[in-house]
């Protein structure tokens, strides 16, 4: 006997965390279904709506006003710039420890890499480092860091012209770590504040020491920027402590994976989930699903089913999301003759050559990059003809097709706001 | 190393050419048994010369001629006395001895010969020639092409190059410059570009270069060379190279050796083909393809119409007997395996006709790398290092390990899928200046799974010690794009996933498709949003779950 929802939710990233929380909030009975840790852990932590408009060089200051200019087929057409405000203060509710709600415009965050990126929504911790803020800055890099390199961040910031004097500095991240210790090992040893001895022999606090070794180097600098390795569990206390010790504030730099500001903001997200009374079944993937057997004209799925240690074990619902996530989350699989949705086996736009997938410039214009689902205005994947793949499947994130969020800097921001979309229709339909 | 003075110049990268384009086969003559037996004993001279003086740079993994139940009986009886006769030793298998050393070779496979095949690092083994020859007195010039040969009354008198980026180490953003170089005599080891040099004074020099794919597997299938036991063909044989195995190859004539067609039937018949000697071929995955030309070489009076039909020999081309332009001696055709003999071979000319008696001792005097070598130290703990990273680190350095590895600071891992360490990394960087592909070659750096996703950044952050920000990005982008140039053979499945993967990280977190700091125009930083006000931002909120800023105003 299958279990029984109002709506399964396919995907535990931010487009199916999103879809089942608006789905809960309509009032509808939700399950998720969640294979793996999401790709958040990838993700810099920042939060996208729309980086670059349409056939344009430099950034887009505010993301609202190019939505417009977007092809037909981008999801953000699907939903409008309502869809994307509605759920963008979904978000805003929902993750207290996110910036950027006070305004339209986008902000422009210096990465790990010390390129400045235009993002709509950044984490409290990166605040202080935003780019049109005008404070003289201090980047801090650790030695065995390999994922940050301060003074190089600090060159290549000044590079991009910002409006404020910028230095590096590498020092030894007091404490005995290893040359390879994770992020999270740096984050623990702040948030605990752990003892640890200090290159003169003495001992002392971690966030104590870690300020005393940076002193030397803040030569007027009124603000400090670290990888974001500054706590985990409770990252603002760090930074306070830290703040407080140099006597100005303190901001952590986004990086990559794995990227504790990612995996943070996943907790928001869970923890949301769990308020709004979400079920969640986690750790095995969706293998398969089952057709309604009324023989309606449109297909229906009645039920998919998870695979549990070879078992297969089924979930019925009325209406379904698929938020599997693209060609990194597996969401969208291939070979070498074809592009497929592994799951409802939707169709997959793509050329016939696999040749054609790419471009032969590294960031050139791939069509890889925009392999996903088409759908119909209400999110519903079309088939090869152009009709409803099935009556009560609704797709969200980046499993849909359509648009290149890397290139446009908007893939946070189609998650939610697709997800948010699609989990709404859902509980409408239920009722 | 027989009192000349020399130097070396190169086009690109050591490596550029053909060299850095091969399977990895360090070749027991097993292949040339039958087709070609003068060529299969200069391999198996070789090859052990090879093992002894390039230690560091071979894996001893043998080899195999496996023969499927439609393969020919006859031939399989004709490579085994081949192999006796050209000294070569063999030893038969049946299908499940073979297969109890090689678990995924097919059911249907029904015997094999064992040969002393071997795999072999090209890069780390040129870079160790260079080194030497560098500590013998040479000049060593990359990315220095040759634009002219310099001819003064009928004789060769030098060569006219154009250095990208000034003589001395690569550095971006250097201003690069012409330079004549006078020289008694100059040595035309161009391989497949030998005919190009050629021209530059009016010599035919009718190299044939021939075109072959190599496709590369993510994971070692197999550990033992695998090679098809039949005359010749297609996609015939898996080398198991560092952490991956490579497929191989095609066999194509082609007119140019910089331009030519990468094609998909070629990348398909790798898969295709070996997948029937070893079936998890099939699904498993690729990381990048890449093609490598040939420089054979055929006297123009044989003339093969089929590219497999050509020699693997090698000769030498006095052009003052031969052209009557003294001067200038080439040595084309030949193989990698035989690159020793080849170079013995023309310093013996060179030797001859300078009146040198010194004899020549680079087939007993060991590369540096290989000098002493013994690993039986604990090098994990003396370095500090987890013990696969350091057992890896030292495999490459050889005997250098000491010297390189021996360094202040914390020594952290900067690619994870290679282990390369910093140290590794920076040695290479003084060894080649800010051009990541060529430390790359020397350490193996994004050339893992990744094929560069989660590295390439932090070999850029390596560089920044010693060279300014603009030379950096420069480095790092070129670095993206020779990565990405192989990997577009193998999109699909899992590692296009890992491509857009990639992309992603590359492009989403780090900008790097559309950094300002590379735009033309500068950005409007007073456009964007500067930051939440100073009341917005009490310290503590957020984290602690006070919402202050949830409103909007709009801007």
């Amino acid at each position: 006997m299958a279990i029984e929802s109002e709506v399964v939710v396919v995907g535990g990233g931010l487009a199916g965390g999103f879809a089942a929380l608006a789905a809960a909030r309509e009032g509808a009975d939700v399950r998720l279904l969640s294979y793996k840790q999401s790709t958040l852990a990838q993700a810099s932590g920042l939060v996208d709506v729309l980086g670059y408009a349409p056939d344009s060089d430099g950034p887009a200051a505010d993301p609202f006003e190019a939505i417009p200019l977007l092809p037909d087929e981008h999801p953000y057409r699907t939903v409008g710039v309502d869809g994307v405000r509605e759920a963008m203060a979904v978000f805003d509710e929902v993750t207290d420890r996110y910036r950027g709600a006070h305004t339209d415009r986008n902000a422009l965050l210096p990465t790990h890499g010390g390129t400045i990126k235009p993002t709509a929504r950044y984490p409290a911790g990166a605040a202080a480092g935003v780019a049109s803020d005008d404070r003289d800055a201090l980047l801090v890099g650790f030695e065995a860091l390999v994922d940050f390199d301060a003074p190089h961040a600090a060159a290549h910031l000044e590079a991009a012209g910002v409006p404020f004097d910028v230095s590096g500095a590498t020092i030894a991240f007091p404490g005995d770590l290893t040359a390879d210790a994770k992020v999270t090992r740096y984050a623990k040893l702040l948030d605990e504040d752990t003892p640890v001895e200090t290159p003169t022999g003495a001992t002392r606090r971690a966030r104590g020491a870690l300020a005393s070794a940076v002193e030397p180097h803040l030569d007027g600098a009124e603000r400090v920027g670290f990888p974001a390795v500054l706590g985990d569990d409770d990252p603002a206390a760090v930074r306070e402590s830290l703040a407080a010790a140099l006597g100005v504030p303190v901001f952590e730099v986004p990086m990559g994976p794995p990227s504790l500001p990612g995996l943070r903001l996943e907790d928001d997200l869970y923890a949301a989930l769990d308020a709004a009374g979400v079920s969640m079944e986690t750790g095995n993937p969706v293998v398969d699903y089952e057709p309604d057997g009324d023989g309606a004209s449109e297909g229906r799925i009645a039920s998919v089913s998870i695979d549990r240690n070879g078992a297969s074990i089924p979930f019925a619902a009325d209406q379904f999301v698929l938020a599997t996530g693209g060609l990194v989350g597996k969401g969208i699989g291939s070979d070498r003759e074809r592009v497929e949705e592994p799951v409802f086996d939707c169709h997959v736009p793509h050329a016939t050559d696999r040749y054609e997938w790419f471009d032969t410039d590294v960031f050139g214009d791939h069509d890889f990059a925009r392999f996903g689902l088409p759908t119909d205005g209400d999110l519903r994947p079309l088939d090869a003809r152009g009709g409803a793949e099935f009556e009560n499947l609704r797709a969200a994130g980046s499993v849909l097709g359509g648009y290149d969020f890397a290139a446009e800097k908007s893939g946070s921001g189609v998650s939610i706001a697709t997800g948010h979309a699609a989990g709404a229709a859902a509980a409408e339909a239920v009722r | 190393m027989r009192g000349f003075d020399v130097t070396l110049v190169e086009q690109g990268n050591l490596t550029h050419g053909t060299t850095g384009r091969m399977h990895g086969l360090l070749h027991s003559g097993g292949r040339y048994a039958v087709s070609d037996q003068s060529s299969a004993r200069e391999c198996i001279e070789e090859n052990r010369v090879l093992r002894d003086i390039a230690s560091h740079c071979v894996e001893e993994t043998g080899g195999l001629f496996v023969k499927r139940p439609e393969d020919d009986e006859e031939y399989f009886q004709e490579k085994l006395e081949g192999c006796e006769t050209c000294g070569i030793p063999a030893e038969v298998l049946s299908g499940a001895e073979a297969r109890a050393m090689e678990p995924h070779l097919a059911e249907a496979i029904d015997k094999a010969i064992w040969v002393p095949d071997g795999a072999v690092d090209p890069f780390r083994l040129v870079v160790a020639n260079a080194a030497s020859a560098v500590e013998h007195g040479a000049r060593v010039e990359t990315h220095s092409e040759v634009t002219d040969l310099l001819v003064d009354n009928g004789e060769i008198v030098g060569v006219e190059v154009e250095h990208a980026s000034g003589p001395g180490l690569r550095v971006h953003g250097t201003e690069g410059g012409r330079e004549e170089i006078r020289a008694d005599h100059v040595v035309n080891a161009t391989g497949a570009w030998a005919g190009q040099i050629g021209d530059m004074a009016g010599v035919d020099i009718e190299v044939r270069p021939s075109k072959g794919v190599m496709t590369i597997m993510n994971v070692r299938q197999v550990d033992t060379v695998i090679n098809r036991c039949r005359p010749k063909g297609d996609a015939d044989i898996v080398v198991p190279h560092e952490t991956t195995a490579i497929l191989g190859t095609t066999d194509e004539e082609v007119d140019d050796p910089e331009d030519y067609p990468e094609e998909r039937w070629e990348v398909d018949m790798m898969i295709d083909t070996l997948s029937e000697l070893i079936p998890a071929l099939e699904d498993a995955r690729t990381i990048r393809s890449f093609w490598g030309v040939r420089p054979l070489y055929e006297p123009p009076d044989v003339g093969s119409t089929d590219p497999t039909d050509i020699t693997r020999d090698f000769f030498l081309l006095d052009h003052d007997d031969r052209d009557d332009l003294p001067g200038m001696t080439s040595i084309v055709g030949g193989k990698f395996t035989t690159y020793r003999m080849m170079a013995e071979q023309i310093s013996d000319h060179v030797c001859d006709r300078f009146g040198v008696d010194a004899a020549c001792r680079t087939a007993d005097v060991p590369l540096p790398g290989s000098e002493d070598f013994s690993v039986l130290r604990d090098y994990m703990d003396e370095f500090g290092l987890q013990s696969p990273i350091g057992r890896r680190s030292v495999e490459r350095l050889g005997s250098r390990a000491d010297e390189v590895l021996d360094t202040d600071g914390p020594n952290p891992v900067v690619c994870n899928c290679e282990a390369v360490t910093r140290a590794e990394v920076q040695d290479a960087i003084e060894g080649s200046g800010s051009d990541l592909n060529a430390v790359r070659i020397r350490t193996r750096a994004t050339m893992g799974n990744c094929q560069g996703g989660f590295c390439a950044h932090r070999l850029a952050g390596e560089l920044e010690d010693r060279y300014d920000e603009p030379t950096v990005r420069e480095a790092w982008d070129e670095l993206l794009q020779e990565r990405w140039t192989g990997q577009r053979h193998a999109l699909w499945g899992q590692q296009l996933s890992q491509a857009m993967l990639n992309y992603a990280l590359h492009a989403t977190t780090q900008n790097r498709d559309r950094d300002p700091a590379d735009a033309p125009e500068s950005v409007d930083f007073a456009a964007f949003d500067a930051g939440p006000t100073e009341a917005a931002e009490r310290p503590g909120a957020g984290d602690t779950g006070v919402a202050t800023d949830g409103g909007r105003d709009g801007d």
